[in-house]
This record gives structure tokens, sequence and C-alpha cells, in this order.
């Protein structure tokens, strides 16, 4: 918070300090490249032992996968140098590191799939070069965020569009007739058009962010007027919970409409932490959780599919080769890996259903074990943890809220997934962040890299911004000398 | 088979570790709590001498309370202006309105032409004023203070 960084242009060094004007902090990217080759290595590594535990010898199709992976990450750290070059140099490599890892998972169970039919009657279809082409056009997407987005500040005046498009495409999909969108495996939240088909919601995810970080900068008067204080709580006036009782509100008719949970806990959870940051107040999270039960409780009382999903997490063997055989067969899953894994390509992933998109965290928990399952969870740990970091040391409001929304939503999506997976909370259905396959995933969160990116490239460079200032004579006196100011 | 697999969880949380180790470098990069610039530190040891001098400013009021920014014998601008040292988002405040610098080994905040004026313990500041230690000054709806 409004920290001075190194060399800071607008501040008169005073003679004394004999600090150079060409002095730059480090921008820290050969240590982005160190990271970048040892995440590159462990991706080949596992490539190469999951073909040698499968098939005993090395195929054409792993290189070309191997080499657009290794294209996509040299890209990708360039556009870093050119657009971003004081950005963090941790956030990139463990990205990489995990969309790696998720594309071997992804091949990994193409392999143990290879040819069986599906029961639409199609024959099974590789997923992952899909996967790798997403991530090319994922890629693209970044690096257009990236370089038309030169100041994260941009963003907040576009607040109010960006919260209308982003709910249109949250509600979009509930609303709209099932051949535009139809329900898949009872969720309502794809829109198809032809061959491809798209999850907006993971879109509106990031919208709704931007618009929420803008309004509550403009308006956090309004949630920080104090009303009654009961047992040490400030509770907020009445008459100023409009706006938490309209994301409320959002978030139920997502789970009631679309029939998706994950979704609902999820933008219910970033609202209510960007309040959290804005105002400091525990009142609002307190108000907040209390609703969402209170939500929650109703929705199971009334709807079916919420009390299917709650039935099975809380006891899924009452019908295990039916309603519970997807948690079941992950707790099997995740059992089996034990503490060291299976070996990469040593398990039965193809016991698993969906074992690429929602369960691809068990598949890992089944190959490298709890070992290796938690490492992953450290990785997106750091991720987040880089991003609150940056939000804390970026010099403006909005810039601290929405950095600080988008680790947090990167957070509590593995959260949600992985309590899924774990039968810690009712699957959900959601997919992991850069480990699932699925193109609008993959977009989505690729462009929410960017913003970090962008927030703390704008944290830690120097101020370089050439602005003419006018002579104020008022400090025009013995003591200060004026010196040129740093380039 | 039993080698590659531990040898690959090992490479994987080697490549935590490394992740934490330039985190850990990168540890003071972007805090600006602390600036390893050796002339700077210089600077702070002989104010340091004086066993009383002001060591961080201190947001006790106002939107950004409980902010602190550690003095390194640069001046400090604030203002709503993005360059400024503590950027304040509040309507009172000016785009450039104040300054504190060090002269010797004392504080001195003078006012930058500001339209609603800074004041110094309900003094207005016309001309430089020394900040004695934990002397609230305001600036809009912020107070910040000096302390040890």
């Amino acid at each position: 918070m409004g920290s001075p960084v190194p060399g800071a242009e607008g501040t008169p060094l005073s003679a004394a300090s004999s600090t150079s004007p060409g002095l730059k902090p480090p921008t820290r990217r050969s240590s982005e490249l160190f990271l970048l080759a040892f995440a590159a290595g462990l991706v080949t590594i596992a490539l190469i032992l999951v073909e040698a535990n499968q098939e005993q010898e090395l195929t054409m199709r792993i290189v070309w996968l191997g080499l657009a992976y290794l294209g996509v990450l040299t890209v990708a750290h360039l556009a870093v140098r050119k657009w971003a070059p004081y950005a963090d140099p941790v956030i990139l490599p463990c990205v990489a590191l995990l969309n790696g890892l998720g594309l071997v998972m992804i091949h990994r169970i193409d392999l143990a799939k290879e040819g069986d039919t599906l029961p639409g009657g199609g024959v099974w279809s590789p997923a992952a070069p899909k996967q790798v082409l997403w991530t090319a056009i994922a890629l693209v997407l970044f690096c257009i965020v990236l370089a038309v987005l030169s100041d994260h500040r941009t963003l907040a005046r576009y607040g109010y569009t960006f919260g209308f498009l982003g709910l249109v495409a949250l509600v979009l999909p509930g609303v709209l007739p099932s051949f535009i969108a139809p329900e898949i495996n009872g969720a309502k939240i794809w829109l198809s058009f032809g061959a491809f088909s798209i999850q907006p919601g993971e879109f509106a995810k990031i919208l709704l962010m931007v618009f929420f970080a803008a309004f509550l900068v403009s308006k956090r008067e309004l949630f920080t007027a104090a009303g009654r204080r009961v047992l040490g709580l400030d509770l907020p006036r009445a008459r100023d919970l409009g706006p938490l009782v309209a994301a409320w509100a959002v978030g139920v008719s997502i789970m009631v409409l679309q029939k998706d949970l994950g979704s609902s806990l999820l933008f219910f959870g970033i609202v209510l932490v960007l309040l959290y940051v804005a105002t400091e107040r525990a009142a609002w999270v307190v108000l907040g959780v209390g609703m969402f039960c209170v939500g929650a409780v109703v929705a199971w009382r009334l709807f079916g599919h919420v009390q299917i999903r709650v039935q099975n997490w809380l006891d899924p063997f009452a019908d295990p080769s039916g309603k519970g055989y997807q948690i079941l067969q992950s707790l099997f899953g995740l059992g089996t890996g034990n503490i060291f894994g299976a070996g990469l390509g040593g398990g039965r992933p193809d016991e698993i259903p969906e074992a690429n998109t929602d369960f691809i965290t068990a598949v890992i928990g089944e190959e490298l074990g709890f070992v290796g399952l938690s490492a992953v969870l450290v990785l997106y740990t750091v991720l987040a943890l880089r991003g609150m970091r940056n939000s804390l040391a970026v010099r403006d409001t909005f810039g601290k809220l929405l950095g600080g929304g988008l680790s947090f939503a990167v957070a509590f999506q593995i959260f949600i997934v992985v309590g899924g997976v774990t039968k810690l909370i009712p699957m959900t259905g959601i997919t992991a962040p850069f480990l699932s396959y699925g193109g609008s995933s993959l977009l989505a969160n690729y462009m929410l890299v960017a913003l970090l990116l962008r927030i703390s490239d704008a944290a830690r460079a120097p101020k370089s911004t050439p602005k003419p200032r006018p002579q104020q004579p008022a400090i025009a006196d013995q003591f200060t000398v004026m010196v040129e100011r740093p380039k | 088979m039993q080698l590659t697999r531990a040898g690959f969880l090992v490479l994987l949380w080697l490549f935590v570790l490394a992740a934490l180790r330039v985190v850990r470098s990168d540890l003071y990069a972007a805090s600006g709590l602390r600036v390893p610039t050796p002339g700077l530190r210089r600077g702070t040891g002989k104010a340091g001498k004086g066993g009383k001098a002001p060591r961080q400013l201190v947001v006790t009021h106002g939107a950004l309370a409980g902010t602190r920014i550690s003095l390194d014998g640069r001046p400090i601008l604030i203002g709503r202006a993005d360059d400024s040292t503590l950027v304040l988002d509040d309507d009172f405040a000016s785009t450039r309105h104040a300054r504190l610098s060090l002269r010797g080994t004392d504080w001195y905040v003078e006012d930058l032409g500001s339209t609603n004026g800074t004041y110094l313990d309900r003094a207005k500041v016309t001309a430089p004023l020394r900040v004695p230690l934990g002397t609230p000054i305001r600036i809009g709806k912020t107070v910040i203070e000096l302390r040890t």
C-alpha cells in the first residue's frame, strides 16, 4: 500500500542519497525463464514416463505434443518480456507446470480409453490434441490481453459494461431454450454452436469481478457506513444490503435455473471476498455465509437435483453403481494412489468417470499419490499467494481489489474441485483451472493470469511515465535539490 | 518403475522449492518496506543515532488506515496522483496535496497548494512546518502521523 518504489519517479531524490537515476529494480525475467525451463523439463519427463509405462515405446505423437507445449511456453515468456517486463516471476511457471501436468494426464487418459466406445455409440476421440489447440488459442488471448491492456485501471472505466455482459453471460444458458443451451450431465451451463460449445460462466466470472471491483471502489463509503453493533460485529444498515442481496439472488438462481452448484458457490464466494477486502469488516462475510446457508437449505428442500448431490455426498454407498458411482470411483482412485501413488501411467484412470474434466485431481491423486497431489495444491497456493502479494503492493484500490479477487477465485475454485473429489463438500462439477480438459476454462483462466501479471507488473515496475509537471514554486528552497527525474 | 516414480515426485517438489526460493529472494523487492539500496541504508543509520528519529509514517484515519510507509530519507509525496508515495483516494484531497521531507534530522510538512489545505494538529500549514513525532497531520479525510 502506497509503498515507495526504488527510484520512483516524482520523488525528488535528495543529494545525499547516492541512488543513480538509472537504477531500476530487477525484472527477474531470468528467474522466470529458469523456472519455466524446469517446468518444461518436468512435463517432458512426465510425458516420457507415461509413454514408457503404457506402451514401452516412444511415438511421434508425444514429440508433437511436447514441441507444441514448448512453443506455447516460449511465446508466453516472450510476451511477458515484451509487455509486462516487471511482472511476477513465479506466476507464469506455476501456470505452465499445472497446464503441462494437465496435458500429460489428459494424454494418459486418452491412452487408457483409446478405442473405447462411448455410451452414445461413438468412439473415444483423443482429447490431448484438442487441449493443445485450446492452449494455443488461450495463449493468443493471453497475449492480446497483455498487449492491449497496458494499464489495468482502464478496466475500471468499463465496470458497468463488464458487469452487464457478465450477468448476461452467466444467465444466458439458464434461460435459453435447450436446443442452443443443452443440459449436459444435469447442468445447463453450455451454449452449443454446432461442433463446439462454450461455457460462458467461465468468462462471466472475470467480467463480474471487474465490475464488482470497480463498483466497490466508487461506492466504498456505502459499505463502510456502520449500523448497529451486535456481538462484536459492526452490522451494516439494512438498506445497504441491496448489492449483497442481489448477488445472493443471482447465486441462488444459478443453482436453481442451471443446476450448477459449483458456479453458484464460486460466484457468491468471490462477491463476499471482494466485499470483505474492500471494507475489512467480518460482518459482511458472516452475513453472506449465513444467507448462503439459508439459501442452500431451502434449495435442498425444494429441488430434486440438489437433494441427489447431497445424498451422494452423505452416503455414496447407498447407490454404489448408480448415483454414488462417480464419487466412489474417485475415492477408490485416491485410495489406490496412497501416499506415493501408482506411478505415472501405472494407475487405472479409465475407471473414474469424467476423468479428464471434473475428476482430474482424482487421477493425479491416483498416479502421483498424496505427495504429488499436495505438490499440485502447493502450486495453486503459490499462484494465489503471489497474486495476493502483488495486489497488496499495487498502489491503486481497483488493482488491489481485482488482483485479490482473481487470486481468490483460483484458490477457491481448486478448493471446490478437490473438496468435491475428496468428499469434503458435495461434488459440484466445476473444472480445475489449467488442469482440466476444456476450452472455455483454459481461455478464461489464461485471461485471468494475464490480468494478474498486468497487476503485478504495475506493482513492481518503477514509475517511468514521463508526465510533464508544472513547476511548483513552494518547494524551491535551499534544502531541496531538484535532480533530474530518473528515466 | 519404482525409481522413476519416486524420482518424479522428488523433481515435482524440487520445482515447488525452486519457486519458493524465487519468492523468498523476491520478498523485499515489491514490498517497499525495505528498499535494498546502500545509499539509503546509510541515511537511516545516521538518523537512527538520535534515538528518537521517526522511522515510519502511519495512516491513522481514513480509507487507507493502517498503512505504514517506512521513511528512508527520501521525500514523501501525498495526493491523488498515481505517482505519489501515498496515493489518496479521497474527494477532499488534491492531486498533489502535501509533501513530507527530511532536513537534517527533522521531517517537515509543506502544502503543495492544495484546495482544502493541510493541517498539522489543527494549525493550517502555510509554510514548511517541523513535524514532531506522533503529531497528527490531516489531509482531507486522511490523518497520518510519524512514529519511531
